[in-house]
């Protein structure tokens, strides 16, 4: 275990230490400096600020500075929100991200297990159908459409909740289901194929032979050893909320990181573009790496394998 | 006993056939590969409606445009922003060109005496929505096919290559996926769109760069898992070369998982193409894809929701009906569901 999770870290660094000249050289490729555009500049103007962000050192200069700045912590400063750090402005935004993030997930989670387990439960019924198609149009409706036609018809026609804006409760509602819909996709999915799998095991069987109702043995049995890999889900659905919540942010105007890095992007602010770049980054690898390793606890299985899930 | 071998007369025998070639023949036809899921995929209803549904959807991708005189880029501004109007269903009330703007229903046709039907209405810029959402599905379309088909060919030869050679090679080359799978897609398609100017090719090889490493790991274990197998053991002990062994025996019976795969590529390059739309570094105007569309619609979605609505409705239908054959062929190609 100690040397899959060793392993698992050096990729983790190496996959990171990618990213970041990869994000650093493709910003230098881009055409044009900063300050280009501020034509009231003179030249010896453009000099001092050159200098002052180290712009007119070499570029492997460059790198390594940016390079040790990472690993201080220090991702830069923006040129539009007032010269603040990237990792200031980072920290303020991250509150709402995380609070939608992780309603989201639990929600999620929770109603995709039930319907899950419904759909197993209750095998090629109508309750098995409309669970599984209730999952693919989770799956395959983007949220943004679904985020979009909610804050159309909940509020601004029946104005039942907040259209867009961010105080307390209320206004987590909306953001939170168009977030929650993929989670409840994906489990649903997994789960109903997972618990089969496991109720045409032997050891349901024997556990029915022994006299066991069918509650009995649903509860007790399958569903705890259908809900150990769904772990391994949870990766792919904070990817899918990361991307969800960039959208939905926008939509319905939270100041989270998702929204920040979309204005971001519209404008051009390189720092900012780069710094969340890294950090989203960092947040999803080291999500996948807690994943697997937790997996590893969990399940025996992948540790008796030595690690090698592939 | 004895009366019937009297009342079956001899000349009626027929001696057995010395040699045994016919005992060996099949008496019914024999099935493909592509029959045989064919047959499966059959009887799975969601999968066939959806598959006539993106069919059409296909169809009117092509000849859409053509169906109306407007054209899709023509902008004339005394037309802007019209609700829908079709002919015969406007004689039932709806879709009849009225929309309501803070409670009052108006007409703008009646109002300004157009005599045209605009069947999905027009947008801000007087362009004939019906020509723009096919001209747009197009678009969204073939940047999906595009992927998914190059997609298709790098995973497929990276994991043959990976697989078929074992050893050393398929360390390093596991090892390079790796981390490749690390880094996650969205920022390298993001980082890539900021670079290259957004266009439909350039958005396609941003999707590319990781896109093609699901495709790799599932080819490479499917033949890890097949290439120990009885009949590649004998055709190599007949002499078969690698290239033989890869392309007659191998890629045959990998060709359910790549479709399966690539089925699935296409619906989730539509979303990536859309969303990167809505949030600005897509496809750049006056190019229509559908994720332009809803977003262009998103702006004045409070007031005129068909802008938006009609591009969803026409997007989520494409992902579903992806998903569901997707699902279907899945099903089909599984060994473990075969009944």
């Amino acid at each position: 275990m100690a040397k899959y999770i060793t392993k698992r870290i050096i990729y983790l660094v190496i996959t990171l230490f990618i990213i970041a000249s990869a994000t650093f050289f493709l910003m230098k490729f881009l055409p044009g400096t900063p300050f280009e555009n501020e034509e009231k500049l003179s030249i010896e103007q453009r000099e001092i600020l050159n200098e002052k962000y180290g712009l007119d050192r070499p570029i492997p200069v460059q790198y390594a500075n940016y390079m040790a700045n990472i690993v201080k912590g220090d991702l830069g400063v923006s040129f539009q929100f007032d010269n603040q750090p990237v990792t200031d402005l980072l920290k303020s935004r991250i509150g709402p991200s995380l609070q939608l993030g992780f309603q989201a997930m639990f929600i999620g989670t929770i109603i995709g297990i039930l319907l899950g387990v419904l759909a197993a439960m209750f095998q090629n019924t109508w309750i098995d159908y409309g669970s599984t198609f209730l999952a693919v149009l989770g799956k395959s409706i983007p949220s943004f459409v679904f985020a979009a036609v909610l804050q159309y018809f909940i509020g601004v026609k029946l104005e039942l909740l907040p259209v867009a804006s961010w105080n307390g409760f209320t206004s987590s509602i909306m953001p939170t289901i168009s977030l929650a819909i993929f989670p409840i996709a994906t489990a649903a999915r997994f789960m109903r194929t997972e618990l089969i799998e496991v109720l045409g095991s032997d050891y349901i069987t024997l556990a029915k032979a022994k006299g066991n109702s069918r509650m009995e043995v649903s509860f007790k049995h399958a569903i705890r050893n259908a809900l150990i890999p769904l772990i391994t889900v949870l990766g792919p659905m904070a990817v899918g909320l990361m991307t969800g919540s960039m959208v939905v942010e926008q939509i319905f105007a939270i100041p989270g990181i998702g929204e920040q890095f979309v204005k971001s992007i519209q404008t051009n602010d390189f720092p900012i573009i780069m710094g969340t770049t890294l950090f989203f980054a960092f947040l999803l690898t080291l999500i996948i790496l807690i994943i697997d390793i937790l997996y590893g606890i969990i399940d025996p299985r992948i540790r008796l394998a030595g690690g090698d899930k592939s | 006993m004895t009366k019937s071998t009297e009342e079956i007369q001899k000349h009626r025998f027929e001696p057995a056939p010395k040699d045994s070639f016919d005992n060996e023949k099949i008496a019914k036809p024999q099935l493909s590969f592509a029959k045989d899921a064919w047959l499966r995929v059959r009887k799975n209803k969601g999968a066939i409606i959806s598959l006539v549904i993106l069919l059409i959807i296909v169809i009117m991708a092509i000849i859409g445009p053509h169906l109306t005189s407007h054209d899709g880029y023509e902008q004339d501004v005394s037309r802007s922003n019209l609700p829908p109007r079709i002919p015969v269903l406007e004689d039932w009330g709806i879709f009849d060109g009225s929309q309501e703007i803070g409670g009052v229903e108006t007409n703008k046709y009646k109002d300004m005496n157009i005599d045209e039907y605009y069947w999905f209405g027009t947008d801000s810029l007087g362009r004939d929505l019906f020509t723009r959402t096919w001209l747009g599905t197009r678009v969204s379309l073939y940047i999906a096919l595009l992927a998914a088909l190059i997609d298709m060919l790098i995973g497929v030869i990276y994991g043959l290559v990976s697989g078929f050679k074992g050893g050393r090679v398929d360390n390093v080359m596991q090892r390079i996926l790796e981390i490749m799978s690390g880094i996650p897609n969205l920022i390298v398609v993001i980082l890539m769109l900021l670079i290259l100017n957004p266009g439909i090719l350039s958005i396609t090889i941003a999707m590319v760069i990781t896109g093609w490493i699901g495709m790799a790991r599932v080819v490479r274990g499917q033949v890890l898992k097949l290439k120990n197998q009885e009949y590649i053991l004998a055709s190599r002990t007949l002499g078969a070369k690698n290239g033989r062994l890869l392309f007659k025996h191998l890629l045959p019976n990998l060709s359910g998982v790549i479709i399966i795969n690539t089925m699935f590529t296409i619906p989730s390059a539509i979303f990536f193409e859309a969303f990167l739309s809505f949030i600005g570094i897509g496809l750049q105007a006056p190019e229509a894809s559908l994720g332009t569309l809803i977003e262009d619609g998103y702006k004045t979605f409070q007031f005129l929701p068909h802008l938006m609505i009609i591009p969803c409705i026409v997007i989520s239908i494409i992902l579903i009906t992806c998903n569901l054959i997707g699902d279907g062929l899945r099903d089909a190609f599984d060994p473990k569901m075969r009944d």
